[in-house]
């Protein structure tokens, strides 16, 4: 989902071909996410059946520059205005893990706990390492990977209390 | 390494240990009294250019090895060596000066005197020190600058936003000869990106040549550390490498 409404709204800002759209895509999400260019064409020919995209020209070789249609303006429109879902949790396999360790027979859950938070920590070492090389203040490509490095951060360090959390209430179970 | 009369700027020497930790206990009560194991048996370094963060939950002797590491307090066994100097065998009045020589302090907050501008709050250790009012100007001023807050020199404590606050603390830390910085949860009461403007100040000034040990609940604050050490129950109950790998 993410990715059709992220290839509308880069395409609300210019005529792009699919090749174009991917390398745009990766940069302006901070390289995080990589995306094949399968699923660029794959996305752009459901978008082109939706009619929220339409055909601008081709090169010699085939390739193909790609517009918005007003409809897919307005759909872009929409996704600025409105808010993403979060009434629906994502599957988080961390999650998923730890509670089925609380449950499952002969599991040390604790253990289990505790290796995940030092990964997590180890993660999260890491992404601040890269925070401190970047630039400061950020700016352009540089802000894009920042922010979501940000929010890597965060999550890792909420993963991080949470698993605290976890630990205790085992202990004291 | 016993004495570090580096003048600020100088070329720091590099992996010199300012901080060592090696099976240090401290146990409350004795006698008839049951003995609480406060710290027992942490071993620890920290090197000139080392930012080492310490995390456990409440108890689990955080404040007791700040406050051994920085000679407040003396270990019932095994040492303590601060700057060179072994802080087991020492008068109190001798800690005193070993702590007003080689240590510099930031709490989470009240780190300032109220009566004082920025410049002279940074100034008092080095008038202690029994420099020149000239020079400890001189070298307040530097520190400032070098925190980013020169501009406040002249301003009261009150008159600055807690980051600045802080800014201005690690300045005096540091200050002069003094190269090993005691945090206890300096961003603690700071928002998210005034606390990671500190931390890049903190990690700064410890790149520059100082050494710093950080006490912090908060693990978002503790990676901008080298090291992580976990308290449990008074004892180390594990050291995390900074790994340089990480997913992208």
């Amino acid at each position: 989902m993410s990715v059709r409404q992220s290839l509308l709204a880069i395409l609300a800002e210019g005529e792009q071909y699919g090749y174009q759209l991917r390398h745009e895509f990766e940069l302006r999400t901070g390289r995080t996410w990589p995306i094949n260019i399968g699923q660029v064409y794959t996305t752009l020919n459901r978008l082109v059946r939706d009619g929220l995209v339409e055909e601008a020209g081709r090169k010699d070789d085939g390739s193909v520059n790609y517009r918005l249609t007003y409809a897919g303006r307005e759909e872009v429109d929409q996704w600025w205005r409105s808010a993403v879902d979060r009434a629906t949790p994502n599957r988080d396999e961390v999650a998923i893990k730890v509670a089925l360790a609380a449950t499952a027979p002969g599991v040390d859950a604790i253990s289990v706990v505790q290796r995940q938070k030092a990964e997590t920590l180890r993660v999260l070492q890491g992404y601040t390492k890269e925070k401190r090389a970047m630039p400061h203040p950020a700016q352009g490509d540089d802000l894009a990977r920042l922010l979501v490095l940000d929010s890597l951060i965060f999550s890792a360090e909420a993963e991080a209390r949470w698993l605290d959390l976890v630990e205790q209430r085992l202990r004291a179970r | 390494m016993s004495s570090v009369d580096t003048p600020a700027g100088a070329e720091p020497d590099s992996g010199a240990v300012l901080l060592r930790l090696h099976e240090a206990a401290r146990v409350h009560g004795s006698g008839t009294a049951v003995p609480v194991h406060a710290l027992n048996g942490v071993s620890l370094e920290v090197r000139v250019g080392e930012l080492v963060a310490v995390m456990g939950p409440s108890g689990s002797g955080k404040s007791t090895l700040l406050h051994l590491a920085g000679g407040l307090d003396t270990p019932t066994s095994g040492d303590v060596v601060v700057d060179g100097v072994s802080i087991a065998g020492l008068s109190v009045k001798a800690r005193a000066a070993l702590r007003r020589r080689s240590v510099g302090y930031v709490f989470q907050d009240l780190n300032l005197v109220p009566a004082l501008t920025a410049v002279e709050n940074v100034m008092l250790p080095r008038e202690l020190d029994g420099v020149s009012t000239r020079v400890a100007r001189q070298e307040a001023r530097a520190a400032l600058t070098e925190v980013g807050v020169e501009e406040l020199a002249d301003r009261f404590p009150e008159e600055m936003s807690g980051g600045q606050q802080q800014r201005v603390a690690i300045a005096r830390a540091l200050v002069g000869p003094r190269r090993l910085v005691l945090a206890d949860e300096p961003t603690g009461a700071l928002d998210s990106l005034t606390g990671e403007a500190i931390m890049r100040v903190l990690r700064a000034r410890v790149d520059a040549g100082a050494a710093g040990l950080l006490v912090t609940h908060d693990s978002q604050h503790a990676a901008w550390a080298d090291r992580v050490v976990l308290l449990r129950d008074g004892k180390m109950a594990e050291e995390a490498p900074f790994t340089a790998g990480f997913p992208r």
